[in-house]
């Protein structure tokens, strides 16, 4: 418990008027603190939503039960109020879609501004010298905070995006799927800053991605999600070297390796079926 | 190796105009003195990153973008003089398969109705041979007779991608051009998309001109791949040879940055 700095205990997420049906299944995860976790899965999988239920940012529509407990403390026992002063200031979380995440008519300066305002109190000028060092820290020259989003490249938004996510030194970054809209070459960029801050700031990740070719350059701690399940989990050496679980396997085995000389092989889910019992 | 499509000094530019009135015009040139020969039964592979003018290249072939300068011959026409009739009937030994397949199928065709427009328009066929053959290729696609009536949305990201290689080989063509047709996809559906891309080339000697930023995948299904950089043709050649040895600097970097590669990067 010391060196973990979230417990996800018995996690289940299910549609309010049918709560048989489970979308995540009593799973449980721990992020050690200062390590980058990454949740594996294909889409429908329950990755999103469990990335969402720990920032309690779930849909209306969804109930969830289970502990999630960050530093000692249970979140699901916490008030809106109490859940809204650490969204954002301890937990921090990235999404898929730059573009979409960003307000198109406010600059980019505003808007890292409104994220740095609403958790610390400053005045205008220290704001102004906070936004300039954070566009610093990810490698945007400051004479584009006037920019708007539109003005920048889909690598640049999601630079804004980490900057707005790190602005008030997180102890916890969530990041869904934050390198999939983008280009190979800025998935390289993006992914080696997001390392770099994790390292510079001691911060935790939990990174969720369909790419085990990401999982590789990124993870320290891997967890595989099927049907809502986590089916397998540990060191990433140890499960990408050797998968022990089927879909595992059978996942890794439709992923095209970097050198390409594996055949690639697409899921053949009746086989799964019958390995998985 | 016959050689199915051969283009020369490819060239394209595109003029913004900006300010009062329009005055100040700034351009970008998206093709800059391209040749590319495309060998008949193979495989071409074009990487580059977004805004490397790919997707123009692959536009200007079938002249659904009008080039500014250069030449393209296929099958000993002139593509870019041909007009009308012997235009269409050269399109038809072209098709193409899009990247987004939620977006290239109109939502209130039914499959049958989809599968059948390009046979109508090339007045393939009547009414009962066109069904059997619509039958035929949306089962070596993976799908069902009963998928016919059904419409796009009832589909998965996957299973809209087969109608949309369906409706492409329907016209059995002789060029395919892919325009990253499975970027848009998960990993597994990504796999089954390119193993049936690989299966039905085999069967139908088809060639591809396949257009990816992902270059995991260009190892898997091209023979040979060019690279593209600000409308430049940066490097072309046979795939392993690329991969092996790159000569230029950007092809390096763009090998390392592949997913799996970190240890490279640092």
């Amino acid at each position: 418990m010391k060196n973990n700095i979230l417990e996800i205990n018995n996690l289940k997420v299910f549609p309010n008027n049918n709560s048989r049906l489970k979308l995540v299944k009593n799973i449980s995860l721990s992020l050690k603190k200062g390590k980058t976790t990454c949740i594996v899965g294909e889409s429908g999988s329950g990755k999103s939503l469990t990335a969402l239920s720990v920032m309690q940012l779930l849909s209306s529509q969804l109930s969830m039960s289970g502990n999630i407990i960050f530093e000692n403390i249970n979140l699901l026992n916490l008030t809106k109020e109490e859940i809204r002063k650490r969204r954002g200031k301890d937990i921090a979380m990235i999404f898929q879609e730059p573009m979409t995440s960003l307000n198109p008519v406010l600059t980019i300066g505003y808007q890292i501004e409104e994220a740095v305002g609403v958790h610390e109190n400053l005045i205008k000028t220290e704001l102004n010298e906070r936004v300039k060092e954070l566009l610093n820290i990810v490698g945007i020259s400051t004479d584009r905070i006037n920019s708007y989003p539109d003005e920048l490249s889909g690598g640049q938004r999601q630079r804004v995006m980490i900057a707005m996510a790190i602005s008030c030194s997180p102890k916890l970054l969530i990041a869904d799927e934050p390198t999939t809209a983008l280009d190979v070459t800025v998935q390289a960029q993006i992914l080696n800053l997001l390392n770099d801050l994790k390292l510079k700031f001691q911060m935790t990740m939990l990174f969720i991605t369909h790419d085990f070719g990401v999982v590789d350059d990124i993870a320290d701690d891997v967890a595989v999600m099927y049907q809502g399940e986590i089916v397998e989990q540990g060191r990433v050496l140890n499960v990408l070297k050797n998968p022990k679980h089927p879909y595992t396997k059978a996942l890794l085995g439709c992923v095209p390796d970097s050198q390409g000389k594996k055949d690639l092989k697409p899921i053949d889910y009746s086989a799964l079926k019958r390995a998985m019992g | 190796m016959e050689i199915l499509l051969e283009a020369k000094n490819l060239s394209k530019e595109y003029v913004k105009t900006t300010g009062f009135f329009s005055r100040t015009r700034t351009s970008i040139k998206a093709l800059d003195n391209i040749s590319v020969n495309i060998k008949k039964g193979i495989t071409l592979a074009v990487v580059g990153e977004s805004g490397s003018g790919k997707s123009t290249l692959a536009k200007s072939l079938i002249r659904l973008i009008e080039l500014d300068k250069g030449s393209i011959t296929f099958k000993n026409r002139n593509m870019r003089t041909i007009n009308g009739d012997e235009l269409k009937g050269t399109r038809k030994n072209i098709q193409m398969i899009f990247q987004d397949p939620y977006a290239s199928l109109n939502p209130r065709m039914k499959i049958i109705k989809i599968m059948e427009e390009p046979l109508q328009i090339h007045g393939i066929g009547n009414s009962a041979t066109q069904y059997t053959k619509i039958l035929s290729m949306i089962k070596r696609v993976g799908l069902v007779e009963g998928d016919l009536s059904k419409y796009p949305h009832q589909f998965s990201g996957g299973q809209r991608q087969r109608i949309g290689i369906a409706r492409a080989l329907i016209l059995e063509p002789e060029l395919v051009i892919c325009d990253e047709p499975v970027s848009a996809l998960d990993v597994s559906v990504q796999a089954q998309i390119i193993q049936l891309l690989k299966s039905l080339q085999k069967e139908f000697g088809l060639t591809y001109l396949f257009i990816t930023h992902d270059l995991r995948i260009v190892r898997h299904i091209a023979n040979e791949v060019i690279v593209m950089k600000e409308g430049k043709l940066i490097e072309q050649g046979k795939t392993d040879i690329i991969f092996r040895n790159p000569k230029t600097k950007y092809t390096k970097e763009l090998l390392a940055s592949i997913p799996g590669n970190l240890s490279k990067r640092k």
